[in-house]
């Protein structure tokens, strides 16, 4: 798929099969904590509609070439429609040693895979914002059409680094080729956003730097999957910062210590099922296979995930420094 | 014969015609200042920031990231402190990411007293740094080293922070830089009319730099400590404004009879206890000199250590000379006297260590 091309059926099927399967990985994540089999749970259950279309879109690689990336917690969708293995983020949640993104070392929803330009996702709900800043100073510099996309939370622009990124991004011909993203789900952890922020839209605050922006249905998959191509091509050819909006729901609240249960909000793939029902792309027994299929399939890695060896304790050391292993001094 | 903020651009010029910097920014880095202490003058590849320390330490991980090399600069330590967590996050990435991911990028900052710099200006940063694994950590007390460990810095895959004792920065030192014209006076003035830029503004819109053409790869290893003085009656590790102070004091108790081994750190992690191991069990005494505030101090960690591994090698017992544990350095002369070791409260307690002595 690329930004000019409609999206056909098989597109479509393909965005919805994706979210379903981040869906039943995210739901699946929780009952592990919820099991014991995992001592903290955060994710993105509610923004597959956005997600899933960012990952599509995503020019994954490593090095400037590509598109760097400078995520937050909420975005295994993306990572499973850029091609992540389900089975990572299972094991992230067990804390495994076969947990590829950080020996068992970090929480579920912090990535990191080098290989797709990924930068280690942080608990820190800011940072990514000044991270950002130097991919975007190498991409500058480079003859390139890639891009570095950073993703934060509504409260996390409340933080300085966030208008850090605002500055920085836009310095008079020094622009940088940034994708600045902000999912809005109206709250940081119980925290209501209408509470805290004075400013219609985040996004606004972006405008008195010059910079173009959009706020988008962030629950509509059509919707996100065109203003993150527009969005996109502007920074990519334009090599200039773009601050993109999407409301998005929060379907199971901040994370396992908000309890993680099921909260009434708009359901944006029940939204986009009946859309793909009304186009006869999708039928009930369709539905039902792809849901099945994903259940068993994360059933299954879980059952493996189960069985495999913790970190060993004497690899605590291990890569305080690059390459190194065992105690420093 | 370089002074330190010279060695330091020297070295930059070197690694960004021979290592591969790409990189030198910060605060007032580029033209047409070139840093607040002149060490950035002249250099093609720095450039000036917004006013944003969270945005230049980030912007260093995020180079680092995509394989550039880099030193971003922090005016004075005084103002590195909202960023520690940015600092933390620079010092977890490759242990997070289970060695996924190398951060290669320097951090410099102007630390410590010595200029009369008040409460702002004045802070030391050797104590909360080496709070912070996975940072590499030096601090040079002459320019040969200066450039030295500079070059070493550039050189290393891992984060590094260059702290650079403002007090020493545009003093001398007596051993030559390998490249730089002779060490004597018309040394100095020949690399003067070289590498600094005029103060006047009308030869500073035209001037250029030109750079000693044998500058070369000279490195001091990090992790590698150095024996200044030599002397079998005590052990005096220090670094930084400290470490001359402490050579003065050595030499003025020689003429009591009072020989003191002095050991410049140089780096700070990872330290070379190996060096100040053997030196502790030739003079079974020591004494840890440094400026920054007494409680938690760095130095605290070191006498831990020598009490855990070389108690019954002691014949008196172990000191900190440190700051006092003050909010800030006051601007009086009175006050920042004071506050900081000086020479004659460094010669006390040395003297006062081996008078101590079994």
């Amino acid at each position: 798929m690329n930004a000019a091309t409609p999206l056909a059926s098989s597109d479509l099927l393909a965005i919805y099969d994706l979210m379903v399967q981040s869906r039943i990985l995210e739901e699946q994540l929780i009952k592990m904590f919820k099991q014991g089999h995992g001592f903290f749970w955060i994710g993105g259950p509610g923004e597959e509609a956005f997600n899933v279309p960012l990952g599509k879109l995503i020019k994954k690689g490593q090095g400037l070439d590509y598109d760097f990336l400078h995520l937050h917690y909420r975005s295994n969708a993306v990572l499973l429609a850029m091609g992540m293995d389900p089975v990572d983020p299972i094991r992230q949640m067990r804390n495994t040693a076969t947990d590829t993104h950080s020996g068992g070392r970090n929480f579920c929803g912090h990535l990191s895979k080098p290989e797709w330009n990924l930068t280690p996702i942080t608990s820190p709900i800011e940072v990514q914002y000044v991270t950002a800043i130097g991919t975007g100073i190498a991409q500058r510099d480079h003859k390139t059409d890639a891009i570095t996309i950073v993703t934060g939370g509504d409260a996390g622009t409340a933080e300085g680094d966030f208008a850090s990124c605002l500055v920085w991004s836009t310095r008079p011909g020094q622009e940088l080729p940034i994708l600045i993203i902000v999912t809005n789900n109206q709250g940081g952890i119980s925290t209501s956003y209408a509470t805290q922020h004075a400013e219609r839209h985040i996004a606004d605050r972006a405008k008195a730097f010059g910079m173009k922006t959009n706020v988008i249905d962030g629950n509509d998959v059509m919707e996100s999957y065109a203003a993150i191509a527009e969005a996109m091509h502007y920074v990519r050819t334009e090599r200039k910062p773009f601050l993109l909006e999407a409301n998005v729901s929060r379907l199971y609240g901040h994370s396992s210590a908000s309890g993680a249960n099921f909260q009434a909000e708009e359901d944006p793939i029940a939204r986009f099922r009946e859309c793909l029902i009304q186009q006869n792309v999708l039928d009930v027994t369709s539905i039902k296979e792809i849901e099945e299929k994903h259940t068993q399939a994360i059933h299954a890695l879980i059952s493996q995930v189960l069985t495999e060896r913790m970190p060993d304790p004497a690899s605590i050391f291990d890569y305080t420094y690059w390459q190194q292993k065992g105690r420093v001094m | 014969m370089a002074t330190y903020a010279q060695a330091v651009r020297m070295a930059l010029h070197y690694a960004e015609t021979h290592l591969g910097l790409s990189h030198v920014f910060g605060q007032d880095v580029g033209a047409p200042l070139g840093g607040v202490f002149t060490a950035t003058q002249g250099l093609k590849t720095a450039w000036n920031t917004p006013l944003d320390e969270r945005g230049i330490i980030g912007a260093a991980i995020g180079l680092a990231m995509a394989g550039k090399r880099c030193v971003a600069e922090i005016q004075f330590c005084d103002y590195i402190f909202n960023t520690i967590d940015l600092l933390k996050l620079a010092g977890n990435t490759c242990w997070s990411s289970n060695g996924g991911w190398c951060l290669p990028m320097t951090v410099m900052t102007p630390v410590g007293s010595g200029i009369r710099g008040s409460i702002y200006h004045s802070h030391s940063f050797d104590a909360m740094m080496t709070h912070i694994p996975g940072w590499k950590i030096v601090m040079p007390s002459n320019p040969k080293e200066a450039y030295g460990l500079m070059l070493a810095c550039l050189q290393d895959q891992n984060p590094t922070m260059y702290l650079l004792p403002k007090a020493l920065i545009y003093g001398k030192g007596d051993e030559a830089i390998p490249g730089e014209p002779s060490l004597d006076q018309e040394g100095s003035k020949q690399l003067r009319e070289m590498i600094d830029k005029p103060v006047d503004p009308r030869l500073a819109a035209q001037w250029e730099p030109n750079w000693p053409t044998g500058l070369t790869d000279y490195t001091v290893p990090i992790g590698q400590g150095r024996i200044v003085r030599e002397g079998a009656d005590i052990t005096v590790v220090s670094y930084g404004r400290t470490l001359p102070l402490c050579v003065k004091a050595a030499h003025r108790l020689a003429e009591q009879g009072i020989e003191a081994e002095v050991i410049d750190l140089r780096t700070l992690w990872p330290y070379d206890w190996e060096l100040i191991a053997t030196s502790i069990l030739k003079t079974h005494a020591v004494l840890y000199v440094n400026e920054d505030t007494e409680v938690t101090n760095f130095g605290e960690h070191l006498i831990r250590r020598t009490v855990d591994e070389l108690f019954y090698d002691l014949l008196a017992k172990p000191r900190l000379l440190a700051g006092e544990f003050i909010p800030g350095i006051g601007l009086a002369h009175t006050l920042e006297q004071a506050s900081v070791p000086q020479l004659e409260t460094i010669e006390k307690a040395i003297s006062e260590v081996v008078a101590g002595k079994l």
